[in-house]
């Protein structure tokens, strides 16, 4: 009966979102009367998923697991809810558990509901409430099959302690050979670099930096903050940056503590894929720009003069509150 | 190579979101559609395949007859043929199940979907396709090369990329990257006419059940007003002090 909730690590490392992910199971199970399983994949050490409200951990160790693979992963999850009779799981929003899923929705004949915002409003009937529309609105759904699969939107949780003891257990699931029908050839991937799908604060910026020469300011105010950079959508379709950096409707979705637009104007669509970020703060020299409507803190001006003067006032801040 | 590329019926990325009958119902009225923008990265794809590869391509959608507008528009791009499965898109996993239900009639060798559509979000049709279906999945697809009945795909991963080789038959949940935004195709008067007469094939669903089912929807509430500030000094001030975030 228990809420499972798949931890994911990289490198070995138990992932924030994870920790979320945890935080958000532990609330639910209190809600249902149950307690929270956690289940991770060659994870170095899972110690830090108690402090968090898991009552055990799954712990699986598998050599072939080593890089991901959707249809395995959604296979040791299956076995893992059937372990441990639980009937519902918490997956997060990150692309991996966003790719498995659909996969392991299919093999529980579970009903699926991604980007959930909030705890359920009822468990019986099983309501959640997710966004919709690029953020633009919010949607209350039922899932009514008996195994339920809740994908949890990035930070709109938090991360709650709640202190548990943890049993831990080694796991080995049953792996078939379909399981790999995928081989992964190379991975790349700028390890000295924070994500936009990791980051609490993302530095963006448009068409107003007027070249791709112009970033240097942009890269150190992110470094000082310890941010991801991202970038309006004319910004990469000029090539100016790489489309992964590309946030709003049809880019990513930024749901960071902390976003800085700078020389965005904020057209609908970025709007839309910034708005579950919690704080907003645009620098812009067009007050009529519209992102001055979606914005928390704003200052009208000149953002070559105002950025490098931003980064030497966090510096500051920095070293002061360090 | 046939393929087939999964077509959604969405609200233009500028059209306002509003709700009716009781915030039951998405408000269509002076909403424009269009083809859900990530399915057109993987059509343009297609296209790409159907020209250099000689592949067949058709387009399918699950929805009434409203949404043939949408599907005239991917004949006019230069799909061959179009299918829509009449019945109304209730949740993920019964248009999974429709288009399963297609994908395996017409034997595909790929079937292309995007990674999200960008009114409801769920993410999930492509890949629970592929598991109806047996087929090999790639989501967040920025690359596709077939050689034969192999695949070489690239994925967008948190951070970075990876390349993965699997085999037909293939599902991928694609998005930009996969094709630039100018490699988009804008109909021409000749594709227009042409669609015209192409083949739109109405297809009746076959038993499917939902496993979800949306009760209500709400707005955002009203943001309060942006505080302008003058300084660098007096900004970072209350991100630390009222907004608590550095």
């Amino acid at each position: 009966m228990s809420v499972l909730v798949y931890t994911e690590s990289e490198e070995g490392k138990i992932k924030k979102i994870a920790l979320e992910a945890v935080s958000y199971a532990k609330a639910l199970a209190d809600q249902m009367g149950t307690s929270v399983t956690a289940v991770s994949i060659n994870a170095n050490d899972t110690s830090e998923l108690g402090k968090y409200g898991a009552s055990k951990v799954l712990e699986v160790s598998n050599e072939k697991l080593n890089k991901f693979n959707g249809e395995a992963y959604a296979d040791v999850i299956g076995q893992a809810l059937k372990n441990e009779g639980a009937e519902v799981i918490v997956l997060t929003s990150s692309a991996n558990s966003k790719f498995l899923a659909p996969t392991l929705a299919v093999n529980l004949e579970a009903g699926y509901v991604a980007n959930v915002i909030s705890l359920p409003e009822s468990t019986s009937p099983f309501k959640v409430k997710h966004s919709v529309f690029t953020n633009k609105a919010f949607a209350t759904t039922e899932i009514t099959t008996n195994i339920k699969i809740i994908g949890l939107g990035k930070n709109s949780f938090g991360l709650k302690e709640k202190e548990t003891s943890a049993t831990n257990e080694a796991f080995s699931p049953n792996l078939d050979a379909h399981d790999f029908d995928m081989e992964i050839v190379s991975v790349d991937k700028a390890t000295d670099k924070v994500t936009i799908a990791d980051a609490e604060i993302v530095v963006s910026a448009g068409r107003g930096l007027k070249g791709p020469e112009n970033w240097g300011m942009i890269e150190d105010l992110a470094k000082t903050l310890g941010a991801a950079t991202a970038c309006s959508k004319p910004v990469s379709d000029m090539g100016w940056r790489p489309h992964s950096e590309h946030v709003g409707q049809t880019g990513k979705p930024v749901a960071s503590n902390l976003y800085i637009a700078i020389g965005i104007s904020g057209a609908i669509q970025h709007l839309a894929g910034i708005n579950a970020s919690k704080v907003k703060v645009v620098i812009n020299n067009d007050p009529e720009a519209p992102f001055f409507k979606a914005a928390d803190y704003g200052i009208v001006g000149d953002a070559f003069e105002i950025v490098p003067k931003l980064t030497e006032k966090l510096k500051e801040f920095k070293a002061q509150n360090a | 190579m046939k393929i087939l590329v999964c077509i959604s019926h969405v609200p233009d990325t500028t059209s306002k979101i509003n709700f009716t009958d009781g915030d039951t119902k998405f408000d269509t009225n002076g909403v424009q559609f269009v083809i859900n923008p990530n399915d057109e990265f993987g059509l343009t794809r297609a296209m790409w395949f159907k020209e250099k590869q000689s592949a067949t391509v058709h387009v399918v959608n699950v929805g009434g007859p409203e949404t043939e507008p949408t599907l005239r528009k991917a004949l006019a791009i230069g799909a061959d043929e179009a299918i829509r499965v009449n019945t109304a898109a209730t949740d993920g996993f019964s248009v999974a199940k429709q288009l399963a239900n297609v994908a395996k009639e017409g034997g595909y060798d790929l079937v292309i979907g995007g990674r999200e559509s960008i009114d409801y979000n769920g993410g999930m049709v492509p890949g629970m396709l592929a598991k109806l279906i047996g087929a090999n999945f790639v989501n967040t697809c920025i690359g596709l090369e077939i050689e034969g009945d192999k695949a070489t795909a690239i994925r967008e991963i948190d951070g970075g990329k990876e390349t993965l080789k699997t085999s037909l038959p293939l599902v991928i949940g694609c998005q930009k990257g996969l094709v630039q935004e100018s490699d988009l195709r804008i109909p021409n008067m000749r594709g227009i006419m042409q669609a015209r007469t192409k083949p739109l094939n109405v297809k009746e669903p076959i038993a499917s059940n939902a496993e979800t089912n949306t009760i209500s929807f709400e707005k955002p509430a009203p943001k309060g007003a942006v505080k302008l500030v003058d300084s660098v000094d007096e900004l970072v001030n209350l991100l630390h002090n009222e907004a608590k975030v550095i």
